[in-house]
C-alpha cells in the first residue's frame, strides 16, 4: 500500500485531537494483536498513547460467552494525554458477547464497528441476547458500521494456503485494516511486522497481509466508510521515543540499574499474572551476564535472589499479591541480614487469587507492615508505564546504597499498559554503585560497622580473603554481627534498623506540589498518576484552585510532605483501594482526608475523580 | 581425599563463637569431621560457603571461620541455589536436618537436586525435632512416641536416600557420625562431584532421640548391619564378610554369600545413570534398623546448573554480542520528534 494510492482515493478525513478505540472479541479473536499493532503504527506516527489491555484469567474461557471477551483500549492524541481513556469513541465488536459486554462504556453518538458475520442465532443466545441488537433498535444512540468480516476474509485469503477453518483466523487483520483506513494509519508498519514475525511467504504471513489490504480497501470502496478522521502527531518535548509497556520499562531500568551500579543482575522468580513478563523480558537478556532462576516456588524466587544478593549481585525478585505474602519471611531475614534486594510487586485484585488480570493498589499497607518483627523497608512507587524505567532504577539505588531490601510497588495496569517513552541519555544515569568492602590487617572485620551519616553497612562478599563473616536471623550484635541476646543490644539494632530507613528522606526528592496554592490538594500514588493529573487539569482550567501532589516515595516520605499536607484545608486522596494511603497519612502525621475509593480491577477514570474533586468543591462530601 | 600437608589446619577453620550444643551431640564430631576435611584442601578458606535453615544443625555456620549464612526455616537449599549460581566459582555447603530438609523445606530440597546446582547439601538425620525439644520428624519411625505423638506416630517416614534418588540426584551418599574417617571420605567424595550432592548423616540426639542407630553403632551388631558401597566391589559385609547384596526380579536383598557363590553377588556401580539400581540399594532398609547401606549410592556426572548458565551466557554474548542497553531500548521501533 503506497501512501500515493492513500491520498488519491481518500475523502478528505474529519481533524479530531484523540480518540478512544476499544477492539473487542472473543480471547481467541486475536484482540491484543491487533490493539498492538494500531498501537505501533499511530506511536511511529507521532501520536501520544496510552493503552489498556484487558483480558479474561482464564486462557480460553467457552467460546462466545461474555466471560470469554478480550479486550484493548487505546487512546490516540495530538496532546499529550495521560490516560487510555475513561470511555471508549469507537468500539469495534467482534461477536455478541464483545458487544454486550462493552456496549455501557461507549460515549453515547460513539461509533461501532460490527462483525456482522457473528450475529447468528447461536452466538446471540451465548452472549444472552435474545434479540438481534442490529436490528431491533438497541443501538440507535451509536453510529453503527458493520461489515461481514468472516466471509470477506475467506474470500480474500482463498490465495494464500491456508484452508478451511483457518482462514477465518485472519479477521481480526480485516478488522485492523478497516480501523486503519477509518483513522488514516498507514498498514505498512503491520505489514512489515507480519512478515518479520510469520515470514512474508508463509501461507500465514500471506493470509494476514492478503485480510489486512482487504480490510483497508473494503474502507475505500465502501462508502458508509467515507468519513474518515485523522489525528496529528502530538507535539511532545524533542527527543527519541519508543512504546513501551510498563513491565518491560520496569526489566530495562533493572538492567540500566545494574549497569550503573557495576553488578551483575540476578533475578529469582517465580511465574504469576501480571508480572511474569519482567522474568521473560529479564531471560532475553543473557547476553548481559543476566541471570534469571526460575524458582520451583514464590519462597524461593526470594530465596535465591537473597543468596545472590549475599554473593555480590543486584538481586531482584518480582512476584504479585499472593507471592507477596509467601515472601514475607524472607523479606524479614534480607531485612536483618541488611543485604540489598529489590522486591517488584505488581499489584492486582486481591484477597487470594481475587483478579489476577486486573489493577488495584491494595499492597501498600502489606508492603509496609506485612512483615513479623519490627521491621521496616523503603517502598518506591510507579507513576505509569513510562516511569517505571526510572522507579526500577530508584529501587536499585536505594537497595545498594542503604544495603536494605526494597519494594517497588507497580500494578496490573502500568504492567501491561503503554505509553510513549521519551528515551534517556543512559550516559547521564548516576553512578549508583557502592563498592564491595576490602579489609586489612589483622583486626576482626566488622560487618556491622556502620556509615555515620546512612547508617549503611559494607558489603562483603564470598572470595574475598579476610572478611569471612556469617550473617543470620538472629539478633546480632552492633558490630561484630555475631549472635547477641543482651537486652540492649536488641533494643539498639531495632532502633537503627527503624532509623536508617528514616534517614533515606535526606536523599529523595521532595513532594512537588502541581498548581500552588489551592483550596484542595489531590494527593496519589501509583498509577493513578495519570487519572489524577487529568481531573486536576480539567478543574483548573474550569477555573477552579485544586492542586496534586503525588508519592514516588512512600516509605520514607519526602521530608515537606508534613509541612505541604498541613498547608491544606482539604486533602483528597483516589486510591484503588479502600484508603491506605489516607491511613498512612492519618498514623503519620496525623493529617485527615477525604478518600476517594474505587476497587473495581479496573483504573482509575479521570471523569470520576474530576466528579469528586467538583463534589468537594461544593462541600458535598466527607 | 587430600593427604598432603596444606596451608590450613583444622584451627583455621574454628571462629571464636562458643560452640552450643548439648554435650555429647552427634554435631560435635561433624563440624570437627567438616573442618578437618577444609583444612586438608588446597582451596582458599575464603571460598567457601556455608548456608543453613533452622534446627540444631543449622547453628553450623556460625562455627565455620568461612563466609556464612543461617537463614530461614528449611529454605537452605534455595537462597544456596542463589549463592553458587550467581558465583560459580564458590564452594557452597548446605547444613540441614530430617526436619528442616525434609519437612518444611521438602520443596526446595528436591528442586535443588533435580536442579543439579553445584550445592553440596550435608543432611543431618536424627530422627527427631531437637531445638523444639523432642517432637517426631519426617524420618521418625512409625510408632514412635513423642510429646506430640503420645500414642505412637502415624506419621510414615521418609527415607532421605530414596526420596533424593527419586529426584534424581547426581550424586547420594550416607554415612554415620561416629565414623569420622568415613565421613571424611563421603565428604571428599560429594566435594570432588560437580552438581548437587546429598550426604545424609546419621547423627545421634543424645538427649531426645538417644540410641537411634544402635544397630549401626553398637560393637555387638554394627558389623552385620553395616552394607559398605564401594564402587566397583561386590557388596560384601558382616564381620566375616559373610553377608552379601544380589539383585532379583523383586529388588536387591541380602543374602549369605556362601548360599550363592560370591560371583553372583552384585557389583556396586554408583556411576549407572539409571539410577533405579541406586533406589533398590537405597530400599534394603528403611531407616537404621538392621543391614543398612552405607557409602555413595550415586555419583554420575551431569552438567551442573550453573555451568550451564554460564554456558548460556557465553553463547549469548557470542551470538547478541556483549549488551548494549542502548539498543535494548530503541530494540521495539523509535519516532524522534523535532
Amino acid at each position: 500500500m503506497s501512501d500515493d494510492t492513500l491520498t488519491e482515493s481518500r475523502p478528505v478525513p474529519e481533524k479530531i485531537d484523540d480518540v478512544v478505540i476499544r477492539f473487542a472479541g472473543d480471547s481467541g479473536d486475536g484482540m491484543q494483536l491487533v490493539g498492538t499493532q494500531f498501537t505501533s503504527s499511530s506511536a511511529l506516527f507521532g501520536n501520544d498513547l496510552a493503552t489498556l489491555p484487558d483480558f479474561p484469567a482464564e486462557i480460553r474461557a467457552p467460546q462466545g460467552t461474555i466471560g470469554g471477551v478480550s479486550s484493548f483500549q487505546v487512546h490516540i492524541a495530538d496532546w499529550d494525554i495521560l490516560t487510555p481513556g475513561d470511555r471508549p469513541d469507537c468500539l469495534v465488536a467482534m461477536n455478541p458477547a464483545a458487544l454486550k459486554a462493552n456496549i455501557d462504556d461507549v460515549v453515547p453518538g460513539g461509533l461501532i464497528l460490527i462483525n456482522s458475520d457473528a450475529f447468528d442465532e447461536r452466538n446471540l443466545a451465548k452472549a444472552g441476547y435474545e434479540d438481534n441488537p442490529l436490528e431491533n433498535g438497541a443501538l440507535e444512540n451509536f453510529k453503527v458500521l458493520s461489515a461481514p468480516m468472516e466471509d470477506l476474509t475467506k474470500e480474500a485469503v482463498k490465495d494464500s494456503g491456508v484452508k478451511g477453518r483457518a482462514t477465518l483466523r485472519s479477521k481480526n487483520f480485516f478488522a485492523l485494516g478497516l480501523m486503519s483506513w477509518i483513522y488514516t494509519r498507514s498498514i505498512d508498519p503491520v505489514i512489515e511486522w507480519s512478515n518479520g514475525k510469520f515470514g512474508e511467504d508463509t501461507p500465514v504471513g500471506t493470509a494476514n497481509v492478503m485480510a489486512l489490504k482487504a480490510g483497508y480497501n473494503y474502507g475505500i470502496t465502501t462508502e458508509a466508510f467515507h468519513h474518515t478522521f485523522e489525528i496529528d502527531p502530538a507535539p511532545l518535548p524533542a527527543g527519541e521515543y519508543t512504546n513501551v509497556v510498563g513491565n518491560v520499562a520496569t526489566a530495562w531500568g533493572l538492567m540500566a540499574a545494574a549497569e550503573h551500579a557495576e553488578l551483575a543482575l540476578f533475578l529469582g522468580s517465580y511465574p504469576i499474572t501480571p508480572a511474569t513478563t519482567i522474568l521473560e523480558e529479564l531471560a532475553r537478556h543473557r547476553n548481559f551476564g543476566v541471570k534469571t532462576f526460575q524458582a520451583e516456588d514464590e519462597i524461593a524466587g526470594v530465596g535465591t535472589a537473597l543468596g545472590a544478593s549475599f554473593a555480590g549481585s543486584l538481586a531482584v525478585t518480582t512476584t504479585s499479591g499472593p507471592g507477596l505474602a509467601l515472601k514475607s519471611e524472607t523479606l524479614s531475614l534480607a531485612l536483618i541480614m541488611e543485604l540489598p534486594l529489590v522486591l517488584v510487586d505488581v499489584q492486582r485484585g486481591g484477597p487470594s487469587t481475587g483478579l489476577p488480570t486486573k489493577v488495584e493498589q491494595s499492597d501498600l499497607m502489606f508492603a509496609m507492615y506485612g512483615r513479623h518483627g519490627e521491621s521496616p523497608l523503603p517502598i518506591v512507587s510507579t507513576s505509569a508505564p513510562s516511569d517505571a524505567f526510572d522507579a526500577a532504577f530508584e529501587a536499585a539505588r536505594i537497595a545498594i546504597k542503604y544495603m536494605t531490601p526494597v519494594i517497588l510497588l507497580t500494578d496490573g495496569y502500568i504492567a501491561t499498559s503503554s505509553e510513549p517513552w521519551k528515551l534517556p541519555d543512559l550516559k547521564e544515569l548516576p553512578d549508583i554503585s557502592k563498592g564491595y568492602a576490602t579489609h586489612e590487617g589483622d583486626e576482626a572485620f566488622l560487618p556491622y560497622q556502620r556509615d555515620e551519616d546512612t547508617l549503611s553497612r559494607p558489603w562483603a562478599i564470598p572470595g574475598q580473603p579476610g572478611m569471612e563473616h556469617r550473617l543470620g536471623g538472629l539478633e546480632k550484635d552492633a558490630t561484630s554481627g555475631n549472635v547477641s541476646y543482651v537486652p540492649q543490644n536488641h533494643e539498639d539494632m531495632t532502633f537503627t534498623r527503624q532509623e536508617k530507613i528514616a534517614r533515606i528522606a535526606n536523599d529523595i526528592p521532595e513532594v512537588e506540589i502541581h498548581g500552588g496554592g489551592g483550596e484542595i490538594l489531590v494527593l496519589g500514588w501509583g498509577s493513578t498518576f495519570g487519572a489524577i493529573r487529568t481531573a486536576v487539569n480539567r478543574v483548573q482550567k474550569a477555573g477552579h484552585s485544586v492542586d496534586h501532589a503525588h508519592l514516588r516515595h512512600i516509605n520514607p516520605f519526602p521530608k515537606n510532605l508534613e509541612e505541604v499536607l498541613g498547608s491544606y484545608d482539604t486533602i483528597l486522596v483516589p486510591e484503588i483501594n479502600l484508603g491506605q494511603l489516607s491511613k498512612l497519612i492519618r498514623a503519620e502525621f496525623g493529617t485527615e482526608s477525604i478518600g476517594y475509593n474505587r476497587v473495581m480491577g479496573i483504573p482509575m477514570r479521570a471523569r470520576d475523580i474530576e466528579f469528586k474533586i467538583l463534589e468537594v468543591l461544593e462541600g458535598g462530601a466527607s | 581425599m587430600t593427604t598432603e600437608k596444606t596451608r590450613y589446619d583444622r584451627s583455621d577453620f574454628q571462629t571464636d563463637q562458643e560452640v552450643r550444643w548439648c554435650p555429647g551431640c552427634g554435631d560435635y564430631t561433624i563440624l570437627a569431621a567438616v573442618q578437618s576435611y577444609l583444612a586438608s584442601l588446597d582451596i582458599d578458606r575464603e571460598k567457601h560457603v556455608f548456608v543453613s535453615g533452622i534446627g540444631c544443625s543449622s547453628r553450623f555456620p556460625y562455627y565455620m571461620n568461612t563466609y556464612g549464612m543461617h537463614t530461614v526455616h528449611g529454605r537452605a537449599p534455595a537462597i544456596a541455589s542463589g549463592v553458587a549460581t550467581a558465583n560459580p566459582d564458590l564452594t557452597v555447603w548446605v547444613i540441614t536436618g530430617d526436619g528442616d530438609g525434609l519437612s518444611i523445606g521438602g520443596n526446595h530440597l528436591i528442586h535443588a537436586l533435580r536442579r543439579n546446582v553445584n550445592l553440596n547439601i550435608i543432611l543431618f538425620n536424627n530422627q527427631i525435632y531437637g531445638l523444639t525439644k523432642g517432637q517426631f520428624s519426617p524420618t521418625s519411625e512409625l510408632g514412635k512416641k513423642t510429646k506430640t505423638s503420645p500414642m505412637g506416630s502415624i506419621d510414615r517416614p521418609f527415607n532421605p536416600v530414596s526420596l533424593a534418588l527419586g529426584s534424581e540426584a547426581s550424586f547420594v551418599a550416607r554415612t554415620i557420625d561416629m565414623d569420622r574417617n568415613h565421613t571424611i571420605k563421603m565428604l571428599s567424595a560429594m566435594y570432588e562431584h560437580d552438581g548437587s550432592g546429598l550426604l545424609e548423616i546419621y547423627q545421634n540426639c543424645n538427649v531426645f532421640n538417644d540410641k537411634a542407630f544402635l544397630d549401626l553403632t553398637d560393637k555387638g551388631t554394627r558389623d552385620g548391619n553395616r552394607i559398605w558401597l564401594e564402587d566397583g566391589e561386590p557388596i560384601i559385609f558382616g564381620a566375616d564378610d559373610e553377608y552379601g547384596v544380589t539383585f532379583d526380579g523383586q529388588g536387591a536383598k541380602v543374602v549369605e554369600v556362601a548360599g550363592v557363590g560370591r560371583h553372583n553377588i552384585h557389583v556396586h556401580d554408583a556411576a549407572n545413570p539409571n539410577p533405579s539400581v541406586a533406589f533398590a540399594l537405597s530400599r534394603l532398609a528403611h531407616g537404621p534398623y538392621g543391614p543398612t547401606p552405607l557409602g555413595v549410592f550415586r555419583n554420575v556426572p551431569v552438567p551442573s546448573y550453573g555451568r550451564m548458565l554460564e554456558q548460556h551466557i557465553a553463547q549469548a554474548k557470542d551470538k547478541q554480542g556483549p549488551g548494549d542497553l542502548s539498543k535494548v531500548i530503541r530494540s521495539r521501533g523509535t519516532w524522534t520528534v523535532e
